[in-house]
């Protein structure tokens, strides 16, 4: 059952890190060092300006003729680009929400896979491992079906998306929280069991902060990796991000290779300098622990 | 509580879905390892260009979203390169195998790093070339670490493939959109047990592809420990 819990990935090779003259120092607590309370603030501001910012207009239109004659009319291009901007917009704001939700259900999951009750434990691993090896397509379409056939819930196609992006990621971010707690070595555990401390102050205290360097750098990549399945909102359940725009373009102008390529390159823009950064929070935690 | 069973005919069409699921599937496999073993190991190559090239297409592989990759597989590239209409499959098992070879070719350069120094020295020292190098020594034993990601890389590519009914092809998604149809023109209810059987039918395909590729990584140990003397779990430990 467990085959399909580890990440596909094999971790990178650390390279010697530019910033290795950076000082080590492990005894202040995080909150009271600078190296890690801007970043965290910067994100923090990041996300609440993006998730707040009003996308404007989701009507997708181009006002400009192309060129028959040209394969890639390079006017027509640049025409698209603030429409594009908005279709990535609302994506990239669908996978943070989505997100958000998944790593608080993620929680909720690796505590119930963690439980020493086996009526709650035995569910709650198959349910992980079914939603994991089943595809996100059919969950969300699942997802619009069964919403539709409740009266009593109503969600928009947006919502939708991010309650499937929320639900599959939480399967995802579960996994990752029980890899990091197990990967705290057993000793800690002992010897926080040796010196009596209570279960609040064994977690507070010893598990989570050993805890938390190696669970980020996965909910890193889960965050990207639902970036990346992001875009099918459009297509399967016309959430008007980057391929929603491209279709509606193409059936306007019966032009399909600017707008599909400009997504193309769109996208990249955005999950390239992401992973580049995860890459860096990597590189920044390996040499931290040694 | 509705019936969660579906009628026999519901199925064999479902059955003709998957049937072209595992096509794809199998396709894009093919293809997606043949890409991560070729940029896997230029990944590690002397030459700097070759290096270069690979980590572009790693990169690009990796950072692109498969169902915009396949829409401009699908839509875009027949018309940019005025090639007409190319069969489906052929497209989105490129697609697909183009995303699985990132991934994958990662997985290989990890795998062939993870191989002890000695054993490449050995190979200079009884003079093997390079190609026989990496056929007779270090691929064989580095198809031990590949396996296990790769089956779970594997079950992502078929999670992957439910994306081309997107672009039209006859796979196990498209057969489901086309019974709810019927169902709808016949005004009966139940599809969200309609989706419910289909999300289990690609659980036991998953659970299969684990299943096979579990039997591969057992024999490959066995194997391993009847040529060597070794405990395989021992050498294993190395790279994890």
């Amino acid at each position: 059952m467990s085959g399909t819990t580890t990440e596909p990935e094999v971790p990178e090779v650390p390279e010697a890190d530019a910033e290795a003259k950076l000082a080590y120092e492990p005894h202040k607590k995080w909150y009271r060092r600078p190296e890690v309370v801007i970043p965290l603030v910067v994100v923090l501001a990041g996300y609440v300006l993006l998730i707040t910012v009003d996308p404007g207009s989701q009507r997708y239109r181009s006002a400009f003729t192309a060129d028959p004659d040209q394969r890639v009319d390079w006017a027509y291009w640049f025409h698209l680009v603030p429409q594009m901007l908005t279709g990535l917009y609302i994506l990239v704001r669908a996978t943070l929400l989505g997100f958000t939700l998944a790593v608080v259900l993620g929680f909720f999951l690796a505590l119930g896979r963690r439980s020493t009750h086996r009526w709650l434990q035995l569910p709650v691993a198959f349910l992980i491992e079914f939603i994991r090896s089943t595809p996100l397509l059919v969950q969300l379409v699942f997802l619009q079906a069964l919403v539709r056939a409740t009266p009593v819930i109503s969600l928009s196609v947006v919502e939708t998306l991010v309650v499937g992006l929320g639900i599959h990621y939480g399967t995802y971010t579960s996994e990752s929280y029980r890899a990091g707690i197990n990967s705290v070595p057993k000793g800690q555990w002992e010897a926080a069991t040796a010196l009596n401390l209570s279960p609040v102050t064994k977690w507070t205290q010893i598990i989570i902060p050993q805890a938390v360097p190696n669970v980020l750098p996965a909910l890193g990549n889960n965050l990207i990796a639902g970036f990346k399945d992001a875009p099918m909102g459009g297509p399967a359940l016309g959430v008007p991000c980057l391929l929603f725009f491209a279709n509606w373009i193409r059936a306007d102008d019966f032009r399909p290779v600017e707008p599909f390529l400009l997504i193309g390159v769109g996208f990249l823009m955005a999950s390239l300098p992401a992973a580049w950064a995860l890459r860096r929070l990597e590189e920044r935690i390996e040499y931290e622990r040694e | 509580m509705e019936n969660w069973v579906l009628t026999w005919p519901q199925y064999q069409v479902l059955l003709t879905g998957l049937r072209g699921t595992l096509l794809i599937l199998f396709w894009s496999f093919l293809l997606g390892v043949v890409l991560s073993l070729i940029f896997g190991v230029a990944r590690l190559s002397p030459r700097e260009w070759i290096r270069g090239a690979a980590l572009v297409y790693v990169e690009f592989a990796r950072g692109i979203s498969s169902v915009i990759l396949l829409f401009i597989m699908a839509i875009a590239i027949p018309i940019l390169l005025q090639v007409g209409q190319a069969p489906l499959l052929m497209l989105a098992a490129i697609a697909l195998g183009i995303n699985m070879g990132g991934y994958g070719a990662e997985i290989v350069r990890g795998s062939i790093n993870a191989i002890p120094k000695g054993q490449t020295e050995a190979c200079v020292a009884l003079n093997l070339s390079p190609t026989q190098r990496l056929r007779h020594v270090v691929l064989p034993q580095a198809m031990r670490i590949i396996l296990p990601p790769m089956g779970n890389l594997t079950i992502e590519i078929l999670k992957g493939t439910a994306l081309v009914s997107l672009i039209g092809f006859g796979d196990l998604m498209q057969q489901t959109r086309n019974l709810i149809q019927s169902q709808l023109a016949a005004g009966v209810a139940g599809v969200t047990v309609l989706f419910v059987n289909v999300l289990v039918i690609y659980f036991i395909v998953a659970q299969v592809i684990n299943g096979l590729f579990r039997l591969g990584e057992w024999r490959l140990n066995k194997r391993f420990e009847e040529r060597t003397g070794r405990s395989a779990v021992a050498v294993g430990e190395v790279h994890a």
